[in-house]
């Protein structure tokens, strides 16, 4: 029993080497990893970076198109752009990487169990999922600002919350479709307990579509903070994120494109990256190893 | 692949099409038609039932009242009254109906179709929102609050059929105004019995197919979601004088898109127009732009009952340390004009008190007397607001000129509408932005806010002299003097308190055709769609 | 086959009933009411409208009698248009969403599949490349970008397209449809790309070919079929998803449909608006999830089939 487990522990690693190795050769998905990394960075250490204040304002000039003082150029509060685009983008990335995880584990966990469990359980879990997806989710919103009160990382889960459920639906049908194949059923004779299957064997083998989803989930998690600021729940001015700038560009694109273009740009060239390295991530996890 | 050739090709010729497609503004002037930009999905038309702008702009065009309003002094003007008389003591008013006076099918309207309809906007059980707007009628407020049932007993009388009678509770010098009330227009009784009893607000008898009215125009189309269309009613006493054929109103919400289709000629009227957008119009095409005062108010309320803002020096300092000018000139794009004080200035001949200024130095020496120098030790205020990108560019230029003139830290807090409204109501904020369009030209419908417990204080200030003021004395005044004398005074204590921070006097801002004539702007935003017509550049 | 339907129908209904009640005391619970306005509303015509509307009653009653005339297919009248019953307001969304559903669920398949299969048929050329990346960049562009974008370059600079409406003027569904279809699209042309590759590196293709057939009938006979499982696989429930997920696309194109009207809905605390359109958009995912379990379990024995056939 014990040789068992770790040999399938040992491959387990060797499996993880090899996509490590697999992932570098791909130049597209290393070039993603960088830009993510970079973009991150620029983030992060915006308030070093820039002479500029993301709140400070100044009237006089107003929104101003992009020149040498101010790159990107000023929003209608005479705001720099870039600087708020920096700043905006450390809560964009936040909420896409905390609330696409909270999204990840929660429905992951949740799909492959019902998924490998099967039966009443798989019913009244599914059946769970379709409650959910049902209920309206602004008034859910709502209803928790006004027990909870405002902050961000209620936020997170609160978006979290939402976009585990489709997830949910995939990894399950995944998991289902996979339990019937020899592999899996050789590891139920050998008698290995079912959360060692599920974790060893199942999610691993279901991990590309998971992580083609979760390209798909960042974008609309970044939406959701932008309406759920709208509510009311989220960030306050005068911050910003990548979504809530998206939308105030939108209003004046006529008059100051660049206050769409820019921002747009911002998470597009991050979206971008994160595909790229998700693409690159798949093919050198894909166990099956159809791809080169 | 065939299949998909041919599919491209459809579209660019759907594209190419499209490019010189018919436009409504040239064919509505060719056809007499109006195309107007109406804000939001109309609730209905029902007067009773629906209290909103988009909805009034429709009731216009179906009905008419007692009189009418001049477009452009708001004077009163025949409607369906040819004439009327008032007592000497200001208390009654006969009004003579005039003979020639229809429904849309035919019916002639009597004295006894107005006393009816009073009748059925002040039945309780109905929930008329606006049923306040009788209240100068004697017995108007005891009947419609259930504390006296014998109809009979409210002011209004059916002389005979042609002849009306009303009797005041006071002399009111703005009843006339209120006349024209959409909730004072006639409604057709056998319709309305027709399709349920008169009280029930779930009723299709303002169903195109149903609704009778009298007014120059009848609905004949109310496509959800897409317009409301109206043409001109045959009926009417002076169709011969009304030039449109038809109007139609779009329910156009997002005022960006309803710019886009004003400049790609599908809309002759607007609703309003995009703050960011002005100053191209006022650059290229100034002739199309209409900006005009507006009788409404937009201020801070305070909430009285918070430490610190309990305090009248701080809620001064507060107001004297924004500068409207400048919030005006760079976030308003200079389409409001400063208010220093709640009623604006010139409402029904008002001048109100001067002394409220910006006044950085004084506001610090006032925060330093209340306890607070530099702002030291206030507790945290908070502006909410609904969310709106115009409330959010106030309250951020707001929350800046309190931190550089009296260097206070606020913070902000936006919120979905009805959780604000909620709050506000609660009196569960520090400060909160609000409004107050006024119902009727006289400074009345401002202050009467602010009475202890009144419905829209929602500040917790409360002060005995006030009262008296808006509740005893001034309903007593005689002459117009007098009145405005009393509002003055109550204004006093009103900005001596300072329990609101006045911001800006509303204007209405929308574009408009230079084809559409006789819509002269007003104070009311009101409009008299019987004088509207389209005619071609010359 | 039949007994899972019927079963999974059956289970549909405890579904319905607990959105129903928690959609019923959620929005109950939410600040503010359906009559609650900035100008302040007397007391009195304030109760007087709660009892027209029955809300004056415990909310157990209430809840009883809506579910008594939800049995009858009664959604009530709506509380923000009076004279509007909520079945009237549902219906005159409905075709707006269906249309522009259906119109973009076509640019999804038209587009996606003609780049997946230029793509595929040249594998690694600037033919893959170019499809490829523009897919990408369909994935990247999330609608509240794209679209505004869109109206943006066609609308307004280049002035090809109306820039907003719904059947109002000729040309006004091709953004709104190219926005809403262009990520389903993106997903189609990736789908059909990959399955297309692995069909055609198999054996009976190779015969095909060895015996000279033209290469685009190989692709359209032989080929395309096979590769098509994916793709019909995730476009089952990708139509509930456009359906319910045209929210953003309604509101930057004025569309007259429901997704707008469901959300506004919840701003105006239309009790009766909201509950209905949330029970109508459960039966829609019950149905569509209902739908692509369905498809799977028909498609899946084939997929082990076809497993089988290669090895």
């Amino acid at each position: 029993m014990n040789i068992t487990t770790s040999e399938v522990y040992e491959r387990g690693t060797s499996l993880w080497q090899d996509a490590w190795i697999r992932l570098r050769k791909n130049k597209m998905a290393v070039a993603g990893g960088i830009t993510l990394i970079v973009i991150t960075l620029l983030c992060v250490l915006v308030p070093f970076l820039s002479p500029y204040d993301y709140e400070q304002q100044d009237l006089l000039l107003g929104a101003s198109a992009p020149s040498t003082q101010h790159w990107l150029g000023t929003d209608v509060f005479g705001r720099d752009l870039l600087t708020r685009i920096l700043f905006g983008g450390r809560i964009s990335l936040l909420v896409g990487v905390i609330a696409t995880s909270v999204a990840l584990i929660i429905g992951v966990t949740w799909g492959a169990i019902a998924g490998y469990a099967g039966g009443r359980v798989d019913a009244f879990m599914m059946r769970f999922v379709d409650i959910v997806y049902a209920l309206p989710f602004m008034i859910f919103v709502v209803l928790l600002m006004v027990i909870f009160g405002r902050n961000l990382f209620l936020l997170f889960l609160v978006i979290g919350a939402v976009e585990w459920l489709t997830m949910a639906r995939i990894v399950r049908s995944q998991v289902q479709s996979l339990k019937q194949l020899e592999f899996i059923e050789a590891a139920i004779s050998l008698g290995l307990s079912s959360w060692t299957i599920i974790r060893r064997h199942l999610i691993p083998n279901a991990i590309g579509p998971v992580i083609v989803y979760t390209t798909l989930t960042i974008p609309s998690v970044m939406l959701l903070e932008a309406f759920i600021s709208f509510l009311g729940l989220g960030i306050q001015p005068p911050q910003s994120s990548w979504g809530s700038l998206i939308a105030d560009g939108v209003e004046t694109m006529e008059e100051f494109p660049w206050l769409l273009i820019f921002p747009g740009l911002a998470l597009s060239v991050t979206l971008f990256a994160l595909n790229f390295l998700g693409d690159g991530l798949r093919d050198a996890l894909d166990v099956r190893g159809a791809k080169d | 692949m065939i299949s998909i050739r041919t599919l491209l090709l459809i579209s660019l010729v759907i594209l190419t099409a499209c490019s010189g497609g018919e436009r409504r503004v040239p064919q509505g002037i060719k056809d007499g038609i109006l195309h107007i930009g109406n804000g939001t999905e109309p609730q209905g038309v029902d007067p009773h039932t629906t209290t909103g702008i988009p909805e009034h702009r429709i009731q216009q065009a179906l009905f008419e009242g007692l009189v009418g309003q001049d477009p452009k002094t708001l004077e009163p003007i025949p409607g369906v009254a040819e004439r009327w008389d008032v007592s000497p003591d200001g208390r009654t008013y006969r009004f003579y109906l005039r003979h020639n006076a229809k429904w849309s099918n035919g019916d002639s309207l009597t004295a006894e179709d107005f006393r009816w309809t009073w009748w059925r906007g002040l039945q309780p059980a109905l929930g008329n929102e606006y049923a306040y707007m009788m209240y100068p009628v004697k017995n108007a407020e005891a009947y419609a609050t259930g504390k006296l049932t014998d109809f009979s007993q409210v002011g209004v009388r059916v002389v005979d059929p042609y002849t009306l009678e009303i009797e005041l509770n006071a002399p009111t010098p703005y009843f006339m105004q209120l006349l024209d009330h959409q909730s004072m227009y006639p409604l057709p009784r056998k319709i309305i019995e027709k399709f349920g009893s008169p009280t029930d607000r779930f009723s299709l008898w303002t169903r195109p197919e149903n609704i009778v009215s009298n007014g120059p125009f009848k609905l004949t189309e109310w496509k959800l979601y897409k317009r409301v269309t109206v043409e001109k009613n045959p009926y009417y006493w002076d169709a011969a004088n009304v030039k449109l054929n038809g109007i139609v109103f779009y329910p156009t919400e997002n005022t960006v898109t309803e710019e886009r289709l004003f400049r790609s000629q599908q809309l002759h009227v607007t609703s309003s127009i995009p703050l960011d957008k002005i100053s191209r119009y006022r650059q290229e095409r100034p002739d199309e732009l209409r900006i005009n005062p507006y009788l409404g108010s937009y201020y801070l309320l305070i909430n009285t009952t918070r430490p610190g803002l309990n305090d009248a020096r701080v809620r001064r300092a507060l107001a004297m340390a924004i500068d409207r000018e400048s919030l005006i000139k760079n976030v308003l794009s200079n389409v409001n004009f400063p208010a220093y004080t709640l009623t604006p200035p010139g409402t029904g001949g008002y001048q109100p008190p001067t002394l409220l200024k910006f006044d950085p130095e004084g506001a610090r020496k006032l925060l330093a007397e209340a306890g607070y120098p530099n702002g030291k030790g206030l507790p945290n205020v908070e502006i909410l607001y609904n969310t709106n990108e115009a409330h959010r560019k106030i309250a951020v230029a707001i929350q800046q000129m309190w931190k550089a003139n009296l260097n206070i830290d606020t913070t902000m807090l936006n919120q979905e509408w009805k959780v604000y409204l909620d709050n506000r109501d609660t009196l569960n904020y520090s400060v909160a932005r609000a409004a107050w369009i006024g119902d009727y030209l006289d400074p009345d419908t401002f202050l009467n806010m602010f009475i202890t417990g009144g419905g829209n204080n929602d500040t917790g200030w409360s002060n005995a002299e006030y009262d008296d003021l808006i509740l005893r004395k001034i309903p007593a005044m005689k002459t117009h003097e007098e009145r405005m004398a009393g509002f003055y005074q109550a204004e006093t204590i009103l900005l001596q308190e300072m329990p609101i921070i006045p911001i800006y006097i509303y204007s209405t801002k929308y574009l408009i055709h230079p084809s559409v004539k006789g819509m002269p702007a007003n104070l009311l935003d009101h409009y008299l769609f019987k004088q509207v017509s389209l005619e071609p550049d010359t | 086959m039949w007994r899972f339907i019927g079963s999974r129908l059956l289970q549909a209904i405890p579904v319905l009933f607990i959105v129903i009640a928690l959609t019923f005391f959620l929005v109950r619970f939410a600040p503010g009411g359906p009559f609650s306005t900035e100008k302040a509303v007397v007391p009195e015509v304030k109760r007087a409208l709660e009892a027209q509307y029955h809300l004056d009653q415990p909310l157990l009653v209430q809840f009883g009698s809506y579910l008594s005339d939800l049995a009858r297919g009664d959604f009530g009248p709506s509380f923000k248009y009076p004279g509007r019953s909520v079945n009237e307001l549902i219906a005159a969304g409905i075709p707006a969403t269906a249309e522009l559903g259906f119109y973009a669920l076509i640019v999804a398949v038209v587009l996606g599949m003609t780049a997946g299969i230029v793509a595929a048929l040249s594998p690694n050329t600037w033919r893959d490349y170019l499809p490829m990346s523009s897919a990408m960049i369909g994935i990247c562009m999330p609608t509240f970008l794209l679209g505004p974008l869109l109206v943006l370059i066609f609308g307004l600079w280049l002035e090809w397209t109306p820039v907003s409406g719904w059947g109002e003027v000729p040309g006004d569904k091709i953004l709104p449809s190219l926005t809403l279809g262009a990520a389903y699209a993106a997903y189609v042309a990736r789908l059909t790309r990959s399955g297309l590759l692995e069909v055609l590196s198999q054996d009976y293709i190779r015969t095909a070919r060895a015996k000279g057939l033209p290469n685009f009938i190989i692709v359209f006979k032989h080929a395309l079929r096979g590769s098509l499982i994916p793709v019909v696989a995730f476009l089952g429930p990708a139509f509930a998803g456009l359906l319910s997920g045209s929210f953003v696309v309604e509101t930057i194109f004025q569309v007259p449909g429901l997704g707008r009207f469901f959300v506004q809905a919840a701003f105006n605390r239309d009790y009766t608006l909201i509950l209905g359109s949330t029970v109508f958009f459960a039966v829609l995912i019950v149905v569509f999830n209902l739908l692509s379990d369905v498809l799977a379990a028909w498609l899946n024995p084939r997929l082990r089939s076809g497993l089988g056939d290669r090895s």
